[in-house]
């Protein structure tokens, strides 16, 4: 038996929710024929090409472009103050192409459009721009202190969502504050107090697919865009604001995504393309980014300093936490802002601390723009959290796992926000112990090699979705002639395997057979039902909850007509195996079929008709946060996990092998085990490769040295571990569907800090800044020696 | 630039088509061809998502001339099912979950079933020697590692 989220009871076994099947796009996949953004090709359609700036920060004098014009093909070049419009998902900071001034390497300049990408490729090299260079700021720190270069001088006049806090005349593009009980008596209350600092280089989402985008500025005024977007409706909103045409007059499809990882959430390239299409004679444009440009160009995750301070007794309660996070934002921060703000409000991790105090700290800079990845905000702030501990415990003397497990945050205890743990909150040291036991912590593997040592380390995490309070979810459940279905609901399929696991659940629900249910598998803004954002690992439980809503308005119009149909009342009714029944009475039923588009007497009459259900969701009670304290009820859910492994360490050269990667994530319900597993290990990889090898190379003057898939390694098939186990946990939480909480991004969180961890018990020495590579290690291992 | 005129054969299927002496194999499958199935995602050689069989063996295509492939057979991903018949790799794919996003799909399809024609009892090095030099972001490798493993054992059984 199991409860479901209404507090009702599952009497008989479920019959597809918790199976692994196979993924319902995946024949498509293994075809060749899923359709990509890139593989769109419209008639009359034209190329760009971007100009991209050579200077990190420079005005722009002048820009010549005849000599661009005359190349055979070329229709039309842009310029920043052809369009006099800004875009932002929270902060309205972005232009289009850049105007006035140019504030990173990178940033896009100009735009050629032609008859084919040959001509625009061309004609763009003939572009002549005068550039007077202004100083630069290339870190954060710098862009804190008086007097710094302004990256943008005109923050104050800037629109902005509310939840936000940019602060005019400096680089802040948002200051969180969070003040949680005493701080004083906190740390008066400490016998030990620890102070570090942590760091983390910006990184890229290496989709394997770049952005891509086709706009159509139609002469009847309508807009249609295609492109590989996570967040179709949110493209439509932003644009529809900034450009001010009304929502119903543009169209967004989103085939399948070749990769998002948040890099193709909010809104990117799309303005520029639709603008584009309208001064090119209103033919459609396409822009896809090599991958050159997709390393400078396209929005990367942000870098991350940190400076935390805690105060424990001896014997291991964390008494008091005085944190400060800086994230460089890079040029924009239109998305990023909440980057800083979701650390901000998670900023402990997942520890019960009762005195903190918390500033997070969103900040420009003359870097590429920062955007949402996978997990943001919490992957940088529990890479100097989970490090914090573990150096916490080793001076206490205290086990690193019992010192966690003892300042745990269990159900009933506050989060940072002054939220009261749900009692059905997933079990952040049930995951902490599962990977302990795995790893069989405590053992010590010898090596045959004297230079070679072995070591384990740990490292927890915590998220919630970093959303708004009203984003919304919504599903429609049409049904066929024939008694098929077709699901369509607003989540982007960008690999993640959400759709499988609302195809299950409809399933479930409309006792009909997975085979006969098909999830359109595109999206489109005039037909899909509203999702705000397929982000923040959201979207299974509120669209499984919108799912399940649209399946009972769906059953609720099929038994107003049986009921009719059968003359029995509707609650003596039940749905399944395809049919309507009368419960004790299996000879008195009717095929769905003949219900779900109106049923057909012998005479003709004929009553009811086409059935649709439909079905909304949006989070519970979700609050905004207190401006200066940050209290308030951010989450629509924690997920809470443990990541460990087994590392060899080559004293010599600093090389390090991950042996092992254990797993574990309490996701409630896993409704299906296969993807679930397939996130833990896909996002765990993923961990490792961006904690060991990744990171953007500056010169000193901004420009990215290593803009290549060379030069910028991540992991390979001969990197992963030999073994990688995940550990799946179920607490159930009784509003998610059947109980499920989300995973994808939790999967990636604090891989980096437990390899760190396993360094520092293998050698006593601490690295605080990432990356992890034989280099900085070899270096760290040295300075100590 | 003047064109020239090459031939070859493409997923089974005689073609002739005249090309310009500086387009990629690359170019000649997605553009010329329309075979959308073979991806790109760098064009110097780095991440191997173009890759095709050409003449029975894996190339990167975005790093051979079209002109060179004159008198040859090449295979893509489009021509792996046979008659509607998914492919024992393909098939193992969709069974690990070796597919998430999708877009790395065909070229570790293609590098899998050459691996596995050639060698039908590859051991998990091999595999992984084999697509070292394919990138995927979203798996973790393993799944895809299992799946070309697991699509050998069908070839043997059957
Ligand atoms: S596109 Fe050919 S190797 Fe990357
Ligand atoms: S499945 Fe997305 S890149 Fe491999």
């Amino acid at each position: 038996m199991f409860v479901n989220h209404e507090g009702g009871h599952y009497l008989e076994a479920l019959k597809y929710v918790g199976k692994s099947i196979t993924r319902i796009d995946a024949v498509e996949k293994v075809l060749g024929i899923a359709e990509y953004a890139s593989d769109i090709e419209l008639p009359g359609m034209l190329y760009a090409k971007l100009l991209l700036s050579p200077y990190a920060h420079a005005k722009i004098i002048s820009i010549n472009y005849e000599k661009a014009l005359r190349v055979p093909g070329v229709v039309s070049v842009a310029v920043g103050d052809d369009f006099p419009f800004r875009v932002g998902l929270y902060v309205n900071d972005r232009n289009i192409l850049a105007r006035k001034k140019v504030r990173w390497v990178g940033e896009p300049v100009a735009a050629v459009v032609a008859e084919d990408l040959e001509a625009a490729e061309e004609a763009v090299e003939l572009i002549e721009v005068e550039y007077e260079p202004l100083p630069a700021v290339l870190d954060v720190r710098e862009a804190l202190k008086p007097g710094a270069p302004l990256v943008h001088e005109e923050l104050g006049e800037y629109a902005h969502s509310p939840a936000f806090n940019p602060i005019a005349g400096t680089n802040i593009a948002n200051r969180f504050t969070l003040k949680k009980g005493n701080i004083v008596e906190g740390f008066n209350k400490s016998e030990v107090v620890v102070e570090n600092e942590f760091y983390m280089p910006q990184v890229s989402h290496v989709q394997m697919e770049t952005h891509v985008c086709i706009g159509h500025y139609m002469a009847d005024g309508n807009i249609k865009i295609w492109t590989s977007a996570q967040s179709p409706f949110t493209v439509r909103y932003i644009l529809s604001h900034s450009i001010g045409v009304p929502l119903h007059r543009i169209s967004v499809y989103v085939p399948y995504v070749g990769g998002g990882f948040g890099g193709k959430a909010g809104i990117n390239f799309e303005p520029l393309v639709v603008l584009l299409s309208k001064k090119a004679g209103y033919r459609p444009v396409k822009l896809e980014l090599t991958r050159e440009e997709h390393f400078l160009a396209a929005p990367l995750r942000q870098g991350f300093y940190a400076k935390i301070k805690t105060g424990v007794t001896k014997d291991g309660k964390i008494m008091a936490e005085k944190i400060f996070y800086a994230f460089d934002a890079g040029a924009y921060a239109d998305y990023g802002v909440n980057v800083a703000r979701a650390a901000g409000y998670s900023c402990t991790g997942p520890y019960y601390v009762p005195n903190i105090e918390a500033e997070s700290l969103a900040v420009y800079t003359n870097h590429q723009w920062g955007t949402a990845f996978r997990g943001f905000g919490h992957f940088e702030f529990l890479w100097a959290i989970e490090r914090q501990m573990e150096i916490v415990a080793s001076k206490l003397g205290i086990d690193p796992v019992e010192f966690r497990l003892k300042n745990a945050l269990l159900p009933g205890l506050t989060t940072a926000t002054g939220e009261v743990l749900r009692e059905d909150a997933g079990r952040v040291d049930q995951c902490i112990e599962a990977v302990a036991k795995e790893l069989r912590w405590g053992e010590l593997t010898p090596t045959n090699d004297p230079k070679k040592v072995r070591a384990k380390g740990i490292a927890a995490l915590w998220k919630a979705p970093a959303m708004p309070p009203n984003a919304a979810s919504s599903a429609i459940i049409k049904f066929n002639e024939d008694g098929t279905v077709l699901l369509s609901v607003g989540v982007t399929e960008i690999g993640q395997g959400t759709v499988t696991s609302l195809a299950q659940i409809a399933a479930e629900e409309l006792g009909v057979p997975i085979e006969k249910i098909r999830v359109v598998p595109f999206r489109h803004t005039d037909l899909t039902p509203y999702s705000w954002q397929t982000v923040a690992s959201r979207n299974l439980f509120m669209e499984g909850r919108a799912v399940i809503r649209a399946a009972r308005d769906a059953k609720e119009q099929i038994l107003e007509i049986a009921s009719q149909v059968l003359r029995a009342p509707k609650d003596d009714l039940i749905i399944k195996d395809e049919k309507v029944w009368v419960k004790g009475r299996p000879e008195w039923s009717l095929h769905l079929k003949d219900i779900v588009a109106g049923y057909v007497y012998p005479n003709g009459n004929t009553i009811g008709g086409p059935i649709i259900g439909r079905g909304y969701f949006v989070g519970t009670r979700l609050s905004y946060l207190d401006p200066e304290t940050g209290q308030g009820y951010p989450a629509l859910k924690w997920t809470f996990g443990a990541q460990g492994v087994e590392i060899e360490l080559d004293l010599e050269t600093g090389e390090v092998k991950v042996l092992k990667l254990v797993s574990a994530f309490d996701v409630g319900k896993a409704i299906n085990p296969m993807l679930v597993i397939g996130q833990i290990i896909g996002g765990g990889i993923q961990s490792l490769s961006l904690g060991m090898w990744e990171q953007y190379v500056y010169d000193d003057k901004g420009r990215m040295l290593n803009p290549n898939l060379t030069d910028y390694k991540i992991a390979r098939a001969g990197d992963i571990p030999e073994e990688i186990i995940p550990i799946i946990i179920e607490n159930p939480q009784s509003d998610g569907p059947y109980g499920a909480r989300g995973v994808a991004e939790l999967s990636m969180l604090s891989v980096p800090a437990a390899i760190a961890n396993a360094i520092f018990h293998a050698t006593g020495v601490n690295i605080n800044d990432l990356p992890l590579t034989y280099e900085n290690i070899w270096k760290a291992l040295n300075k100590k020696r | 630039m003047s064109r020239r005129k090459i031939r070859f054969k493409i997923n089974g299927v005689e073609k002739t088509v005249e090309v310009e002496p500086n387009k990629t194999l690359l170019w000649l499958i997605r553009e010329e061809l329309k075979l959308k199935g073979t991806k790109k995602a760098c064009e110097r050689g780095d991440c191997g998502l173009c890759t095709v069989l050409l003449n029975g063996e894996p190339v990167k295509s975005c790093l051979v001339l079209a002109v060179e492939v004159d008198g040859s057979d090449i295979l893509t991903v489009e021509g792996l099912a046979k008659n509607g018949e998914l492919a024992p790799i393909q098939r193992a794919f969709i069974e690990h979950g070796a597919t998430q996003c999708g877009f790395c799909t065909p070229a570790f399809l293609i590098v899998g079933h050459w691996l596995i024609n050639r060698n039908p009892n590859p051991s998990r090095e091999e595999v992984v020697e084999a697509i070292n030099g394919l990138l995927c972001r979203c798996t973790g490798y393993k799944p895809i590692i299992d799946a070309i493993l697991e699509a050998a054992k069908y070839m043997r059984r059957t």
